[in-house]
C-alpha cells in the first residue's frame, strides 16, 4: 500500500491533526467555554436548563467517604453507567447492564463484586482518568436503553453517533458500532467500526474498521449498507443546537438514540478525531471550508440544518 | 496596523533567529571563538575555598599561589574576599595572596578560583637539592626506623628502588612491628614518618603538594606526593600508591617544603576544592587566554559562572536540543509518546548511563514495575498510595540491581541511579492504565515511541559539536527558540498522516 503525498491529501481536502488543532480548534473555541464541554456534569446540567435530552442521572460522588453511601445509591437500580466527569477518550466508563444476587454483571457479560465497582469509583474520584491527573467527581447515570432498530450493528455495547459541528452546521456525522474486538467501547483506535453517515438523510455511506472497509458488522453480520438511522431530523437539531450551548466554534457532539427518549446526548467533545474522515471517505477541511465560504452564518438552527443537508448531501452510487 | 497572529509570529520568530545567528557570527569572526570543536583541551576550574573560625583580634590569612609546573597553564585567577584588605606578594621562590582584616566574629569563608590546562607533560624538570637534616627523635623509634631501613636496604640496590620498597612495604596489611611503632598514637602523619626514614638513610627528598584532578568533585583536599634525588635527578612517588611518576591527574600547586595555607587569628582552618573539567578546543583556550577580561559578551558568558553552576549549565544546555527532537518528532512525523517530555528526562539519563546500559535499565526497570504493578491493582489502593508504593518498589528495584550488578562486577548498571525515578513510577503507572484501557498494543507504540525519541534526543544530544555549540554560544538558543515558535504554527500533516490516510488521497483514482 503506497502512502499518500500531502497534495493528494490538500487536494481533497483532507484535516490533519496540526491543521485541526491551529485552524480549527485554536481558532475558533475560546478556552473559557472548555470546562462546559470538558466536565460532563456541567454539560449534563446545562442541556438540561436548555429542555435537552440527556441520559437520566441517578447520582454523583464527589468525594472519597461518599462511596459508602453507593449501596444505598445504587439499591434495586439494575442497569447503570458509572463514569468521570471529566474522563477523557471514553476511559473509565463502566456500564453494568444487570444484576445477579451480589454481583454486577458488565456489558461485555463478566461479573464484578460490589468491591470492584467501589474501586472503579474510587479511582474516578483520585483522578485516574482524567486529563492531566486532576482530582474527578463519578457520576451514576441510567443505562441508555438504546433504539433496537441498531441492535444488530452493535456488540456488547451502546452504538453512538458522532456529528461534528462547525459554527452551528453539521457538516460530518459518523455511526460508531461496538465489536467484541473493542471490548464494547465505541471508540474506532480500539477496534470499534465507524460507519459513515450521510448528512442529508441518516443513510449509511460507508463503513471501516481499524481504516480497512468492511461490509458488515464482524459480530453480528449485519450489512452496513441497509443502514438508515431512525430521528435523523432530531439528531441533527439535537447536535446543532449545542453550538448555542456551548458557544464552541467547532465540537464533536456524542449522541445515542433511547428507546423511549429518542435522542439523547451522551457527552460533547471539543477535541474530536480525525477517524471520521475515514467513516465518510470524505475530507472535512474542505467542508469546513465550504461553511467558512458562507457570507452569513443562519441564525436559526433549522436554517443551518437545512443549509448543511444541501451542501453535503453525498451523490450515492 | 494590527498583524495576525501569523504574521506576528513569522515576524517574531524570524527576529529571534536572525539575532541569534547574528551574535554566534559575531563571536566566531569578531571574537574568534571557534565554530566547530576542533582539537580538544581539557581545561579545569579549580574553586579553593577557605574556611576557619575567627578566634578575636586582627586576621591574617596568607595562601602560597600555586606556580605552573609539568607543563599546567593558569589560565584566569579570581578572588573573592569580600571585607578583606587582600594583596598578592611575589617573590624569586612564590606568589603569595594575602588577606588581612581587623576584626571579624563570625565563621568565614574565602574563595580563590583559577583555570588550568596541560600543554605538555614534560615532567617537573630540575630543582635544588635540599640538604638533610636530620630529625631530631627519640632513641626506640630510631631503633624502629633502623630496623626497618636495614631490611629494606638489602632488597634494593639504588635509592629510588629503596623508596618504592619503603612505600609498598607501608601498604600492606601487615606493615610489620616496626613500623606500626612509628605510627601508633602520634599525630605526625604518614608523611612525616616516610621523611623521617628517608632522611635517616640518607636520601634527599621534599614534598610535592597538590591536587588529584576528578572531574565535578567537590570538598577535595590537598594531597602530597614525595619526590626523592638519587644523585642524578629526581623521581616522584606516590605514598599512597607506592608508584613512581607523576601522575597524570595531579596538578601541583607546591614543589618542596613549607606551608600553603597560614592563619593568624583563627582556628579551625581548612582549604577545600570544587574542580570541574569543561573539554574546549585548543583554539578557545588560547583565545581565552588572550582576552579573558577585555571582552563583555566574554565576560557575561557561562564561563563565568561559579564552577557548580558550569557544571549545571553544561547539561541544561542541551535539554532545548532534546525539546527540539519531541517537538519535531510529535509535529512533523507525529510519533506518540508517553508522558510529552519525559523522552528528555530519559535523554538526560542515557547521556550517564550511555545509551544500551540505558535501554537496558529502563526495559528492567519498567518491565518489573509492571508487573508489580499489575500485582498491586488487585489491592484496592488508591491512586496516590499506588503511586508512592510503585515509587518505593521503583527505588527497591534500583537499588538491589545496584547491589547484585557491582557484586557481580557490571559496574556499568550502578548507573541506575540516573533513571528519573518519579518518572519512572509515573511511566509505570500510565503505561499499566493504558495496558487495562487499550491493550499492550498501545503501550508497545508509546513505549517504544517514547524509546525511539529518547535514543534520538539522546544521540544528538551527545554530538560533540552539538555540546560544543549549545555550551560556547548560547545565543543560538534563541534561534532555537524562533524555531521552536514556527513548528508550533505549523499546520501541515504530519507524516505518519500520510500513512493513515492513504486510501482518502486516492479517492479520485
Amino acid at each position: 500500500m503506497k502512502w499518500a503525498t500531502p497534495s493528494q491529501l490538500s487536494r481533497h481536502g483532507i484535516l490533519g491533526m496540526n491543521s485541526r488543532n491551529i485552524d480549527y480548534i485554536g481558532r475558533s473555541n475560546d478556552r473559557r467555554f472548555y470546562p462546559l464541554v470538558d466536565n460532563k456534569l456541567k454539560t449534563k446540567k446545562a442541556a438540561i436548563q436548555l429542555g435537552m435530552s440527556v441520559p437520566g442521572l441517578i447520582g454523583v460522588v464527589d468525594i472519597q467517604h461518599e462511596v459508602r453511601l453507593l449501596e444505598t445509591l445504587l439499591h434495586g437500580v439494575k442497569q447503570f453507567v458509572i463514569k468521570p466527569a471529566q474522563g477523557s477518550g471514553g476511559k473509565g466508563i463502566l456500564v453494568i447492564t444487570d444484576r445477579q444476587g451480589d454481583d454486577f454483571i458488565k456489558a461485555t457479560g463478566a461479573t464484578l463484586s460490589f468491591r470492584d465497582i467501589k474501586r472503579h469509583t474510587s479511582n474516578i474520584l483520585s483522578g485516574l482518568y482524567s486529563l492531566g491527573g486532576r482530582t474527578d467527581v463519578a457520576m451514576i447515570e441510567d443505562m441508555i436503553d438504546f433504539d433496537p432498530m441498531l441492535s444488530n450493528y452493535s456488540y456488547e455495547g451502546v452504538p453512538d453517533i458522532r456529528v461534528i459541528i462547525y459554527r452551528g452546521y453539521p457538516v460530518m456525522a459518523m455511526m460508531r458500532c461496538s465489536t467484541h474486538a473493542s471490548d464494547g467501547k465505541a471508540n474506532l483506535h480500539q477496534g470499534a467500526v465507524g460507519v459513515g453517515i450521510d448528512i442529508a438523510n441518516g443513510h449509511s455511506l460507508y463503513a471501516v474498521q481499524n481504516d480497512n472497509a468492511v461490509e458488515k458488522h464482524p459480530d453480528t453480520g449485519c450489512h452496513f449498507n441497509e443502514l438508515k438511522l431512525p430521528h435523523w431530523e432530531e439528531v441533527l437539531h439535537l447536535s446543532s443546537s449545542c453550538y448555542e450551548m456551548t458557544e464552541l466554534g467547532y465540537f464533536g457532539a456524542d449522541i445515542v438514540l433511547d428507546k423511549k427518549i429518542g435522542p439523547v446526548i451522551l457527552e460533547l467533545n471539543a477535541r474530536p478525531g480525525l477517524a471520521i474522515q475515514m467513516a465518510n471517505q470524505a475530507g472535512l477541511k474542505k467542508r469546513l471550508k465550504t461553511i467558512d465560504r458562507l457570507s452569513a452564518i443562519k441564525q436559526s438552527v433549522n436554517e443551518r440544518i437545512q443549509l448543511a443537508q444541501k451542501l453535503f448531501a453525498t451523490q450515492r452510487s | 496596523m494590527k498583524l495576525s497572529p501569523r504574521l506576528q509570529i513569522i515576524l517574531v520568530a524570524g527576529i529571534l533567529i536572525v539575532l541569534g545567528l547574528g551574535l554566534t557570527l559575531y563571536k566566531n569572526l569578531e571574537l574568534g571563538f571557534p565554530l566547530s570543536p576542533g582539537q580538544q583541551q581539557a581545561v579545569w576550574t579549580i574553586e579553593s575555598k577557605i574556611s576557619f573560625k575567627p578566634i578575636g583580634g586582627p586576621i591574617e590569612i596568607s595562601m602560597v599561589l600555586p606556580k605552573p609546573l609539568a607543563g599546567w597553564t593558569i589560565l584566569d585567577n579570581h578572588f573573592a574576599s569580600s571585607g578583606f584588605d587582600f594583596l598578592i606578594q611575589e617573590s624569586q621562590r612564590e606568589r603569595k595572596a594575602t588577606w588581612t582584616r581587623e576584626s571579624l566574629n563570625r565563621n568565614t569563608m574565602l574563595h580563590y578560583k583559577f583555570e588550568i590546562y596541560q600543554s605538555d607533560s614534560n615532567g617537573l624538570g630540575d630543582a635544588p637539592v635540599p640538604t638533610i637534616i636530620s630529625p631530631e627523635i627519640t632513641p626506640d623509634r630510631l631503633a624502629a626506623i633502623k630496623s626497618i631501613t636495614s631490611t629494606l636496604k638489602q632488597r634494593s640496590v639504588d635509592p629510588a628502588g629503596f623508596t618504592k620498597a619503603l612505600l609498598e612495604q607501608l601498604l600492606l596489611d601487615d606493615i610489620g612491628q616496626d613500623a606500626a611503632f612509628l605510627f601508633a598514637g602520634r599525630k605526625e602523619n604518614r608523611l612525616t614518618v616516610i621523611m623521617n626514614i628517608l632522611s635517616f638513610s640518607g636520601i634527599p627528598h621534599q614534598p610535592i603538594k597538590g591536587i588529584f584532578l576528578e572531574d565535578g568533585r567537590r570538598r577535595q583536599t590537598l594531597n602530597s606526593l614525595i619526590e626523592i634525588h638519587d644523585g642524578n635527578r629526581w623521581h616522584v612517588f606516590n605514598p599512597s600508591s607506592a608508584e613512581q611518576g607523576l601522575p597524570q591527574n595531579f596538578f601541583v600547586w607546591q614543589r618542596g617544603a613549607g606551608s600553603i595555607l597560614d592563619v593568624i587569628g583563627g582556628e579551625h582552618s581548612q582549604l577545600e576544592f570544587a574542580l570541574v573539567k569543561n573539554t574546549l578546543p585548543i583554539k578557545t583556550v588560547l583565545f581565552l587566554e588572550q582576552h579573558v577580561q577585555d571582552q563583555l559578551l566574554l565576560d557575561f558568558s557561562i564561563y563565568s559562572l561559579p564552577v557548580e553552576q558550569q557544571g549545571v549549565f553544561k547539561g541544561l544546555m542541551l535539554i532545548p536540543v532534546g525539546a527540539l527532537v519531541v517537538v519535531l518528532l510529535r509535529v512533523l512525523v507525529g510519533i506518540r509518546t508517553a508522558g510529552t517530555f519525559m523522552p528528555i528526562l530519559i535523554a538526560l539519563a542515557f547521556i550517564q548511563t550511555t545509551l544500551l546500559t540505558g535501554l537496558f535499565i529502563f526495559l528492567l526497570v519498567v518491565g518489573a514495575g509492571l508487573w508489580i504493578r499489575y500485582y498491586l491493582s488487585y489491592l484496592n489502593l488508591l491512586l496516590v498510595a499506588r503511586i508512592t508504593a510503585v515509587v518505593i518498589v521503583v527505588i527497591l528495584l534500583m537499588a538491589t540491581l545496584s547491589v547484585v550488578s557491582y557484586k557481580l562486577g557490571f559496574d556499568q548498571l550502578l548507573s541506575v541511579t540516573f533513571l528519573p525515578t518519579i518518572i519512572l513510577a509515573w511511566t509505570i503507572e500510565r503505561m499499566s492504565i493504558l495496558w487495562e484501557e487499550e491493550g499492550g498494543h498501545e503501550v508497545l507504540i508509546q513505549g517504544s515511541g517514547s524509546l525511539f525519541a529518547a535514543t534520538l534526543a539522546y544521540l544528538l544530544m551527545s554530538v560533540e559539536l552539538v555540546k560544543h555549540l549549545t555550551f560556547n554560544f548560547p545565543e543560538l538558543m534563541i534561534s532555537l527558540l524562533g524555531v521552536v515558535l514556527l513548528l508550533g504554527r505549523y499546520s501541515g500533516y504530519r507524516l505518519v498522516e500520510l500513512y493513515r490516510f492513504r486510501d482518502l488521497g486516492k479517492l479520485d483514482e
